[in-house]
């Protein structure tokens, strides 16, 4: 997205500073996606589509309701559609709206090297501020969900912005507008996990005693969040992540690996600098000229 | 008209600053991606986008290079038990008393760690750069894989740049030895001084006669 709120910023990818972030006196927000009320109608994909000026290129029937078959640069909201045989041996056709989860800890943003390029708003959505991308793919090793694509024409990587555009003016993003069947909520991040309870408890009393809410800890909690009938197997989901934390090997790359990397190379540095102080340059001595001269000179008298 | 002694050949040299040349901008592109305090080094390449877009290419251009270096040097830089003794009185070479460690043959065992260091990081930088050079294989290993080779990338090239460090030290700290590499030779007193053994070796042999000449 373009950068729009400028002032209002909690975290900015490769930066050392803090952040502008004056007018942050705002609540966080949250989509809340009710699994068990979405009927795979793909209103949601369309209306991104349009607020965003997406057009996939027409793939082919890969087997499955699954349309296009995967995200991409110009696909930021996918239905993914699961069958599952439960115990009883019933199918259970398991719908998930996939998309960037807007993390409270993003590990694409821990993983940009662009100063700017990937922005966290005070409210909670993630956004990527495409100019400044470089296009090195840094965001896709640290993303937990498997979401941004990298395209191959510009070189940039996108996502879902969770209509950042139109959150700023107080309208709710295309895809909560479009769904028919309110499966789709979007508001404050509290009144959000309040609507959540109350689905919660609705599933519960009609068998589905596994539902809960999708706001994995691991990441800080997430500004997208599922109720899941299963939501003690999201993985059930088209493999929505159990447990979906940083990678251990992007936070030691992006955390403790930057300081002692320069402090190694700068104590290498230093190390010769005084060294050289100290002892000074290692010469050749006149008496070493002699020496090496009567070495060369007495083999060529033997010959 | 003075004595002095071929150490390297125009194409030993050539080769060398070749890899040099290739190894800076891998170190400038590749700290601008690596610290955001170092970002700024982007610019010397045109922008982020152009850094990111030229650094796999400089790098295979380093690989190419630095074999041509393992071609020429390997032999001489076999490990032999004396440089185990050299490596044992480091500490008479750093007080500059070079006289109280054995004498040495063409390479030093500093020298030949560089070379070694060099010749397992290099490879290693090159085929984890690869899966990680988004444009061309980004597709082609799974992301739990990109993310092991993205930390081995940086800390082997962390490693390299300390290797590269002791190197260029030790060519400014031991005099002369950046015209071997520049203009190709030295004097007898710094052979004698530096690789004694070197020295005798190539005094004797008659086969090496013709890297003997008059200074130019």
């Amino acid at each position: 997205m373009s950068d729009l709120q400028s002032q209002d910023y909690i975290r900015r990818s490769a930066s050392t500073m803090t952040p502008p972030s004056a007018r942050s006196h705002e609540d966080e927000v949250a989509k809340l996606i009710d699994v068990s009320r979405c009927i795979g109608c793909k209103a949601c994909q369309s209306a991104c589509m349009e607020w965003n000026d997406l057009r996939q290129e027409v793939g082919h029937f890969e087997g499955s309701y699954q349309n296009p078959n995967d995200l991409s640069p110009s696909v930021w909201t996918l239905m993914k559609f699961a069958e599952y045989e439960n115990e009883q041996g019933n199918l259970e056709w398991l719908i998930r709206k996939d998309g960037c989860m807007h993390c409270e800890d993003p590990g694409c943003l821990k993983a940009c090297p662009a100063p700017g390029a990937i922005v966290q708003y005070a409210n909670g959505i993630v956004d990527f501020i495409s100019d400044k991308c470089i296009g090195c793919g840094y965001c896709v090793k640290g993303c937990p969900f498997d979401i941004p694509r990298i395209s191959k024409t510009d070189h940039k990587s996108y996502k879902c912005t969770l209509c950042s555009d139109r959150v700023t003016v107080g309208l709710e993003p295309a895809c909560v507008k479009a769904c028919p069947t309110g499966a789709i909520m979007f508001g404050t991040k509290a009144d959000m996990k309040h609507q959540a309870e109350e689905r919660i408890v609705d599933l519960k009393s009609r068998g589905f005693d596994k539902a809960g809410l999708y706001d994995p800890a691991e990441v800080g909690g997430t500004h997208v969040m599922y109720v899941l009938h299963h939501a003690d197997k999201p993985s059930l989901y088209s493999g929505l992540p159990d447990k979906p934390g940083i990678s251990p090997m992007v936070e030691a790359w992006k955390g403790v690996m930057k300081p002692l990397a320069l402090a190694g190379i700068a104590l290498a540095t230093v190390v010769g600098f005084f060294h050289y102080m100290i002892k000074g340059p290692n010469e050749v001595t006149e008496a070493d000229e002699a020496e090496g001269e009567r070495v060369l000179d007495e083999t060529e008298k033997t010959p | 008209m003075k004595t002095v002694i071929t150490r390297y050949t125009t194409v030993n040299r050539v080769n060398h600053w070749l890899t040099a040349i290739c190894f800076v901008l891998m170190v400038l592109s590749g700290l601008s991606m690596f610290h955001p305090m170092l970002y700024w080094l982007s610019g010397l390449f045109g922008g982020g986008q152009w850094t990111r877009a030229v650094h796999p290419w400089i790098g295979c251009v380093l690989l190419v290079s630095y074999v041509g270096l393992i071609v020429q040097f390997w032999r001489e830089n076999l490990w032999h038990r004396e440089d185990t003794q050299w490596v044992k009185s480091i500490r008479e070479v750093v007080e500059n008393d070079e006289e109280h460690a054995p004498p040495v043959g063409r390479n030093n065992a500093g020298q030949k760690l560089v070379f070694w260091s060099m010749t397992f990081l290099i490879p290693v930088l090159f085929l984890t750069g690869l899966v990680i050079w988004e444009v061309y294989f980004g597709e082609a290993t799974s992301i739990p894989v990109q993310r092991a080779a993205a930390l081995i990338h940086s800390l082997a090239a962390v490693a390299a740049i300390i290797v590269w460090v002791v190197h260029v030290y030790a060519g400014i700290w031991v005099r002369d030895s950046v015209r071997a590499m520049t203009q190709g030779y030295v004097t007898p007193g710094w052979a004698w001084r530096h690789h004694r053994k070197w020295l005798k070796e190539l005094a004797s042999d008659r086969h090496d006669k013709d890297l003997i000449r008059k200074r130019p």
